[in-house]
């Protein structure tokens, strides 16, 4: 097994604290004791490996991937890309990426989501990938609608895609949203507001990229993601005592 | 001035939010067939070498009500202390499992091969235990902690050691309730809070 060294310590101001007044759930979900910190071990350095077996042909494409290709969901057509990187701006090859979103008319299918905008009935609402060897993913979807949800009297989550990110080990797990550029709900989102540093929060919306998008097909967006990155740089050496 | 370093930061976290269930688990979130496989439906195969457990537990508010959307991670080594893609691991642990808590009743369900021991960086043998990861709405970074087993020997453990308090190094210690099977809560915030890692 290869010892990829210790991971880099992780930055909590990037992160949104746990504490969120506005984001009123977090108020009783919210650790109030200080993390136990420790350098990594073999158990957050290491993780799971996803081989390409487990990925169908149409896992990254969410147009078409609930009705197995037959009809395509409604909306907006769009392109998500970008790279997955670590924090030492080396590319992070096979990282699998999960993602989730409402319809276009801002519905998720879970039983929990009672909201009326109609189901689409070729929209599930997921896809997953695992990016190349340069650390580069692609997926096809629908731009997410907007929607209202129960927190203050009238909040409304900005458009959004949830992306879950599998990196090479399990202290490298992150969950994120990406959110579009332009939305002028994101300014009054308590939920993007948890991000604390403004610098940080643009690094969560996608610009629009006009180089990716296809004439007459779809809108491109690009959406790269950092990783923790490791404190050596040199691979092949083992743990000792390995 | 000074030279740029060239790092990067880390990408800022946000809640998994209350759907996160048709993402990482579109079976269980009454999504069946999104995907010919899913990810992380059970940490081992069949013929796994080492005793098979059941750990069953619990994710506590601060106000000591029970999660009923939490999904939750786990990762391990095998029943030698071996991680999967290491020399010898035995190859029917994956190592990686998803699960949630029940939707009626809270309550999650671990069946996996109890972990082994192992060596750490330094010579430091870790006693045995299960990395979690853990989000839900409401939770804006995953937070990670661990099970260890009351009945191994705990006492030269690198992390647990550095719990000041010893009754907090306790909320890492799975409770056994009889042969093969413990009991773990998380307690996200109040009295007993459990500890969280920052590794
Ligand atoms: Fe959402």
């Amino acid at each position: 097994m290869r010892d990829l060294g210790p991971l880099i310590p992780r930055n909590h101001s990037v992160h949104p604290a746990a504490y969120a007044e506005d984001y009123k759930t977090s108020v009783t979900r919210s650790p109030n004791l200080p993390l136990l910190s420790m350098e990594s071990t073999p158990s957050e350095e290491t993780g799971p490996v996803f081989g390409a077996e487990l990925i169908g042909e149409l896992d990254n494409n969410l147009i078409l991937n609930w009705s197995k290709g037959l009809a395509p969901a409604v909306g907006e057509r769009i392109l998500v890309h970008g790279r997955v990187l670590d924090e030492n701006c080396r590319p992070v090859p096979n990282a699998l990426l999960e993602i989730w979103q409402a319809n276009a008319g801002g519905r998720y299918r879970h039983v929990k989501d009672t909201y009326f905008a109609p189901l689409d009935p070729n929209f599930g609402g997921c896809g997953r990938t695992l990016t190349d060897e340069s650390g580069y993913y692609e997926f096809l979807t629908i731009r997410p609608g907007a929607y209202p949800w129960p927190n203050r009297a009238n909040d409304w989550r900005p458009m959004h895609i949830h992306f879950s990110i599998y990196g090479q080990s399990f202290g490298q797990r992150l969950v994120t949203q990406m959110y579009f550029e332009g939305d002028p709900l994101i300014a009054h989102c308590p939920i993007a507001a948890t991000v604390r540093d403004r610098s940080h929060l643009d690094r969560l919306v996608a610009p629009l990229d006009l180089s990716k998008s296809r004439p007459l097909d779809y809108l491109a967006y690009k959406f790269d993601i950092v990783l923790r990155g490791r404190r050596q740089t040199m691979f092949e050496n083992r743990l000792e005592g390995m | 001035m000074v030279q740029k370093l060239a790092t990067l930061a880390e990408t800022p976290s946000q809640t998994a939010g209350p759907y996160v269930h048709i993402g990482l688990m579109p079976t269980y979130a009454g999504n069946a067939g999104s995907f010919p496989q899913e990810i992380g439906a059970s940490p081992v195969k069949d013929d796994v070498k080492g005793q098979m457990i059941e750990i069953v537990g619990s994710v506590f508010d601060g106000t000591g009500w029970v999660l009923r959307d939490a999904l939750i991670e786990s990762w391990q080594c095998d029943g030698e202390g071996k991680f999967p893609g290491q020399d010898g691991a035995d190859p029917n642990v994956s190592g990686h499992c998803r699960f949630a808590v029940d939707e009626a009743t809270g309550e999650f369900r671990l069946k996996t091969v109890k972990p082994g021991s192992y060596m750490g960086r330094g010579g430091v043998r870790s006693a045995p235990h299960i990395s979690l990861w853990i989000v839900a709405r409401g939770i804006n970074t995953g937070l990670n902690t661990r099970i260890y087993f009351e009945d191994e020997d705990n006492s030269g453990d690198p992390l647990l050691g550095r719990i000041e308090q010893r009754p907090r190094a306790e909320t890492l210690i799975a409770k056994k309730v009889a042969d093969g099977k413990y009991r773990f809560d998380i307690r996200l915030q109040g009295e007993r809070e459990t500890v969280f890692l920052d590794l």
